[in-house]
């Protein structure tokens, strides 16, 4: 009792004092009623909580999901006079990985760093370059390497590194930058490419593993390769350098070179000419160094390339034209396993030239800029264009991305220098890029691919959810294919035919299998399941087509062939009791014959057999999926179908049987037609639970993306490839909201079907009711 | 027949198969995990054998237990390299557990029957469990002490099985300093480190304030060290102590290998075992493996920190979501407006129960782990970040996680029972003049509490089942130290914990040797098996009295 509440009874004598006065009554009552007040509300608010709560669930994976859809945008920063001066030509602009440093390379020498916020010169070095001699070209391998080169015009290159040289102390971070040359210091650092001193036009330089490659093109239509291969001694560690130079077929048609690429590998050169072509050397012998390839890579005729520049990882090349086009070429191999120039996609486009192309350091991301001061931000795996801005009507001479990606440079031709905030975290997202074949790198065609990492760094995300999907609803099939003839003949029979004490006994049992954790499942499945079915193949296809010819051969020796005396005995109701022996006898005498099946049909392997008719054969794979997750869900559909079978009413059944129809014609006619829509959402609910079934698949399957609905081979499905992948996945990233959204996606399905075969089974009730 | 078929009876008598089928999978797979979890601990009799492969000049002496055995065709073992007789069909081959793992580097080979001969089961086999490097079979030959050999034959017999006590009891003392004693000075020694690092981060006091406070910090550090110390150095005379001992023992190739005393769990004779013996030497294993901690990359030893973490994270998940799920299910049934929304709310919430739950798994580690963890972190824990408290996998969001997953299940099953409760009783409570709230309270709420009981088994049923969601929110492979132990403050909600069913996945698919770590999968699933089969029918049971109770009085 609640120690506030006066006593009933008063201590007092007297009728009257029997009762508590009016004032005490009133008091006690205005407490109850306080009370009551008080639990209506506090009940009410946790009641609208724990509702709000799981509501969360959904509004929190949209929200992650959110960002992905938020388009990029620029806007400038800051606009400042460029460091140094304006009186020389910015020949390259970079940033350090935090906004803060900048360094700017002149036409007149100089190396200026500065700050990136304001445009303040914090120091500059000059160039060691030839005195007398101008800079006529110049080129950047990689952006993240920093390393450039000026070609000069009396021969002779000068290659540069910058580095930033961050580092931490009391004060935060502190910035001590400097300049690097990395074929030596003073006149080392020059390279003389061609010894006779005529003046380069085009050069180009890549750092790969064995070392520094530089190629120039010549005032006279020479190609030169200069290779600097590093050997590293293995014993003292040092490293040495041998120069090789080597000169290479000129263009077809005395083209003109006008940009020249060299990938990482130092197998492929890129040279744009003077027609609109793009030429393929093989240079990875460089001696015998080929043209093999020739093509046009501007669809006007009247246009040219005017731009060309690798994205990361110098696999595939985008070309602006002076149209104004942005498109992206490859090299890939055709049927005579030749490299061929192939073009992969195209991007919107500009309205004037493409004076220029900036490649992210670290994302297979550009910029590309116009002759009117407009730049756009594309992608390349999901073929978007994510962003334009104008900054101002000059003619833009230079843009650069932040290593981040997270601001870029653009510098016009008044030499002012435009700081442009980016903000693009998601541009790998597009639904073209999620669920249609991609054309990747280094792949032959497009595909659906799944591979979200991998140990490079240049290496491409490929986000297709086309095989996990795929896997998802092949998982889900195959568990249903074995699941729900089971589970719905079990329901008929225990609802309408089976004998009330062994329902009772029955009934629970298989509902227990529901509570069963699927991560036995999936142990059994793997560790057990699949090496057995493995080994013994035949038997899991004996024991498909025995079983049922043995089932009814059972019942129809056990009604007609056996003295009455004995069958009539064990009363209708019984027959699964009575099968119990024959299911058994079935399975031992399929898996004690199977190593003669496949003797007698299968030359003794009928995993090698299936492997020659051109079946692959996983371990792990769909069938055991099937049978292990089929498992699963067979409690779930059994249970629900059973229920609605068995509420049929039984004025339905009894009529119909009074009418003259034999049991089995009442169940196909009446009883599973009135049944039906309960049917039909035991089997919803039951793909509900298939589909986001996770343990049994993680285990039981190989987790490969796959392309096929082989049921010899594996699959990786939505939820396993959640739980293998999530707890990687950079918070904030793609990946992760990728992931996010994979299982919003699975969230909103099974919600949908759970939502549909309750509907339905509501609706089943009422019907029940009025009939 | 024609007639009998144009009955329907094939058909009746099909769908009572599929019946069958499906009861004969449901026991057959929880005998099978039964018999295979339960006969692990059993010790077989350990074979002795000589094999000779055709064309192999000497044959090889093998001992080892029979893991299993499966019958082949003979197409496939001629492909992968045996001489099979031309007119053979089948072959039959076992997995020999041959254990010596340091000696021949596989403990588990297939042999085939065919080349197998003079099969015999030696007495004077020894079968020791090790701490490292997993069984060994062998004959004693010597027993050692400090490098000697001391006694040979029977003697060393004798000798070795009465120190084996001995040194066991000190193996034991050594391993309560390490684990007990020792992590308790760790504990202690980190709290002061953080401490320390909260002083140096804290900018409102004054520097002499920080010079007293560090000072104090170094003298239960300097006491601490002292303490430290101690330990190792009874520790280490303990540890001196034991490896003193030591037995030869010679393996199934002949050579001769010096095992420590201090290696060695437990050792037996299978071969000379009574039946009593063996059912003594199955319950001490069986109690090993309880309560024992797991070794060798979780392959060995025992389970007790899975089974500590499951019920552990149970027990906080019942905390959180009876009162929440029972609060919920009373306003929906009784203090809702029962319309339209309350049926559409009611319907969400049943299906939720059907969403997948790695959905949940997501949302734990997004929600909880990265936002509410890493929120509680910079605003607590700021002085021992970047390294995360609880903004990492932790037993408190991992029960969190399992409670809005197991939520629709209380709620439904708690809605259930009070709308089995008649309206008569309401109604007189209600005609005596109680209020709601009273009603409510007294005579409805306990009325449906089977119903709420029934609910909260279903969801510890379901939650210690569960594992796809933990490995995103709190499970690991091997947790170093227990969530509930003496450091103040006793639960360590921050901490990752072990799972009995990602024990299951841990030791059955990313261990080293799968072989060997398989009998003791079986084993845990069977824990597990049982934990939960008990649990749903104790739900059942008291779900059914309830109907039955209720039955009656509405009526």
């Amino acid at each position: 009792m609640n120690q506030s509440t006066p006593p009933l009874l008063s201590p007092r004598p007297g009728l009257e004092k029997v009762l508590p006065d009016g004032g005490a009554r009133k008091r006690l009552r205005r407490w109850r009623a306080a009370k009551d007040y008080l639990a209506k509300y506090c009940v009410g608010t946790f009641g609208v909580g724990v509702i709000i709560a799981l509501a969360l669930i959904f509004v929190y994976l949209f929200s992650e999901v959110l960002p992905m859809l938020r388009p990029a945008a620029m806007s400038v920063q800051a606009s400042y006079e460029a460091p140094g001066g304006r009186n020389a030509d910015t020949l390259h602009i970079a940033m350090d990985r935090h906004g803060k440093v900048g360094v700017r390379y002149t036409s007149n020498r100089q190396a200026v760093f500065f700050n990136v916020l304001d445009g303040s010169e914090s120091h500059r070095v000059e160039l060691p370059l030839p005195v007398g001699a101008t800079v006529s070209a110049f080129g950047l391998a990689e952006p993240r390497t920093r390393l450039a080169i000026f070609g000069m015009d009396n021969g002779q290159a000068l290659l540069v590194r910058h580095e930033f040289n961050e580092r931490f102390s009391r004060e935060g971070r502190l910035y001590d930058p400097s300049l690097e040359f990395p074929l030596g210091e003073g006149d080392e650092a020059l390279l003389d490419v061609v010894e006779d001193g005529t003046a380069i036009r085009a050069i180009s330089v890549q750092r790969g593993a064995g070392g520094i490659s530089v190629a120039a093109s010549l005032e006279d239509g020479r190609i030169r390769l200069v290779q600097f291969e590093e050997t590293t001694n293995f014993m003292t560690g040092e490293v040495s350098v041998r120069r090789n130079v080597y000169d290479l077929p000129s263009l077809p048609e005395g083209a003109e070179p006008r940009r020249i690429l060299l990938d990482i590998t130092m197998r492929n050169m890129l040279v744009g000419d003077d027609l609109g072509r793009l030429h393929y050397y093989d240079v990875s012998r460089p001696a015998q160094a080929r043209l093999l390839d020739s093509k046009r890579v501007i669809r006007r005729h009247d246009a040219q390339v005017e731009s060309l520049e690798y994205l990361l990882g110098t696999v595939s090349v985008i070309v602006g034209g002076s149209d104004g086009s942005v498109s992206q070429f490859m090299l890939v191999r055709d049927e005579e396993n030749v490299n061929r120039i192939t073009r992969i996609r195209e991007f919107d486009g500009h309205e004037a030239a493409v004076v220029g192309i900036a490649p992210e350091y670290i994302r297979k991301g550009f910029a590309t800029f116009d002759d009117r001061g407009s730049i756009k931000l594309h992608y390349s795996t999901s073929s978007r264009t994510l962003a334009a801005l104008d900054v101002g009507d000059r003619p833009l001479s230079r843009v650069q991305l932040g290593p981040r990606a997270n601001a870029l440079f653009a510098v016009d031709n008044a030499e002012q220098v435009h700081l442009v905030n980016v903000r693009n975290p998601h541009p790998e997202v597009s639904v073209r890029a999620l669920w249609d074949r991609v054309w990747y790198e280094g792949r032959s065609q497009p595909e659906y691919v799944w591979q979200s990492s991998s140990a490079t760094d240049e290496f491409e995300p490929k986000f297709s959810l086309v095989p996990l999907t795929l896997g998802t609803l092949k998982a889900a099939f195959y568990a249903m294919l074995f699941a729900t003839p089971l589970a719905i003949l079990g329901a008929v029979y225990s609802a309408y035919f089976m004998s009330p004490k062994l329902r009772q006994a029955v009934k629970p049992s298989i509902e227990i299998m529901e509570a069963l954790p699927t991560v036995i499942l999936g142990f059994l499945a793997g560790l057990w399941f699949a090496p057995f079915v493995e080994s013994h193949l035949p038997a899991v296809f004996s024991i498909l087509f025995l079983m049922p010819v043995a089932l009814i051969l059972a019942g129809f020796v056990w009604m007609r062939l056996l003295p009455k005396a004995i069958s009539n005995r064990v009363c209708n109701g019984w027959e699964a009791a009575i099968l119990i022996p024959v299911v058994i006898l079935v399975g031992w005498v399929s898996v004690g014959m199977s190593p003669h099946l496949e003797n007698w049909f299968f030359a003794g392997d009928m995993r090698q057999w299936l492997t020659d008719v051109g079946y692959t054969y996983d371990q792990r794979n769909a069938l055991v999926v099937g049978v292990a997750m089929g498992f699963a869900v067979i409690p779930t559909i059994y249970s629900i179908s059973e229920d609605a079978v068995f509420n049929v009413p039984k004025h339905l059944t009894q009529g119909s049987l009074a009418l003259g129809a034999t049991p089995w014609q009442t169940v196909t006619r009446v009883v599973l037609l009135t049944a039906s829509p309960g049917i039909f959402s035991a089997v919803m609910i039951g793909f509900g639970r298939a589909v986001g079934e996770t343990m049994i698949v993680l285990m039981a399957t190989g987790n490969s993306p796959i392309m096929n609905f082989n049921i010899f081979e594996g699959m990786r499905t939505l939820s396993a490839n959640i739980a293998v992948e999530m707890p990687e996945a950079a918070v904030g990233g793609t990946h992760y909201r990728i992931l996010f959204l994979a299982a919003l996606v699975l969230f909103v399905l099974t919600f949908f079907l759970n939502t549909l075969g309750e509907l339905v089974r509501q609706r089943l009730r009422k019907r029940y009711g009025s009939l | 027949m024609k007639d009998w078929f144009k009955k329907g009876s094939p058909w009746i008598w099909l769908s009572g198969g599929a019946v069958t089928i499906s009861m004969v999978m449901v026991l057959g797979l929880v005998l099978m995990i039964a018999y295979n979890g339960l006969s692990h601990f059993w010790p077989k009799p350990v074979l002795e054998f000589e094999y000779q492969l055709e064309g192999q000049a000497s044959a090889e002496r093998v001992i080892g237990e029979i893991s299993r055995s499966e019958t082949m065709t003979a197409a496939a073992m001629r492909e992968a390299g045996f001489h099979v007789p031309e007119d053979q069909a089948v072959v039959v081959r076992h997995l020999i557990k041959r254990g010596n793992r340091d000696v021949t580097g596989q403990d588990f080979v297939w042999y085939l029957e065919d080349f197998m001969s003079n099969k015999r089961f030696p007495e004077d086999i020894l079968v020791l469990e090790r701490l490292q490097w997993g069984d060994f079979y062998g004959f004693l030959r010597e027993f050692v002490i400090d490098g000697e050999v001391v006694t040979i034959g029977d003697d060393a017999r004798r000798a070795f099985e009465n120190t084996l006590q001995e040194t066991s009891q000190l193996v034991r003392e050594i391993n309560v300093i390490e684990r007990v004693n020792i992590g308790d000075v760790n504990f202690r020694m980190e709290q002061l480190r953080r401490q320390l690092r909260g002083l140096q981060l804290n900018e409102t006091i004054s520097d002499e304030q920080r010079a007293v406070l560090e000072a104090e910090v170094a003298e239960s550090r300097a006491d601490l060290d002292a303490q430290y110390a101690e330990l190792e150095q009874r520790r280490n005379e303990l540890r001196r102590e034991v490896s003193r001992y030591a037995i030869t023992m010679e393996t199934m190739g002949g050579q001769m290998r010096r095992i420590p005393l201090n290696n060695i769990v437990h050792a037996w004779r299978p071969n000379e075992m009574s039946f009593f013996q063996k059912v003594g030497h199955y319950g001490r294993s069986f109690w090993d493996f309880v309560s024992g901690y797991p070794r060798e990359a979780n392959t060995e030893g025992g389970i007790l920190p899975a089974i500590y973490g499951t019920v552990l994270m149970v027990l906080i998940m019942s905390v959180v979501v009876t009162p929440f799920g029972v609060l919920a299910a009373i306003y929906l049934r009784e203090y809702a407006k029962q319309g339209p929304l309350t049926q559409l709310i009611r319907i969400s919430v049943n299906n939720l129960a059907g969403v997948p739950s790695i959905v949940f798994g997501v949302f734990g580690l997004g929600f909880f782990v990265y936002f509410l963890g890493g929120n509680i972190d910079q605003m607590f824990y700021s002085e021992t970040l970047p390294s995360p408290t609880f903004g990492s996998p932790a037993l408190i969001w991992a029960s969190l996680t399992l409670a809005l997953l197991t939520l629709p299940v209380v709620i439904v099953s708690t809605e259930e029972g009070l709308s089995r409760i008649p309206r008569s009783i309401r109604d007189g409570s209600l005609a005596l003049g109680a209020t709601k709230a009273e009603t409510l309270w007294r005579t409805v709420v306990p009325l449906a509490a089977p119903a709420m009981m029934t609910g909260l088994i279903l969801a510890v049923a379901r939650a210690a089942g569960e594992v796809a969601p933990l490995m995103l929110v709190g499970v690991v492979k091997m947790a170093p130290s227990l969530p509930l132990d003496g450091n103040y403050p006793f639960l360590h909600l921050d901490r990752a914990f072990m799972h009995l069913g990602f024990h299951i996945f841990d030791v059955g698919f990313q261990s080293p040797n799968v072989e060997a770590g398989r009998p003791l999968v079986y084993a845990t699933a069977m824990v597990l098996v049982f934990l939960i089969v008990i649990l749903n029918l104790t739900a059942m049971v008291i779900r059914n009295r309830l109907r039955e109770k209720y039955r009656s009085e509405s009526d």
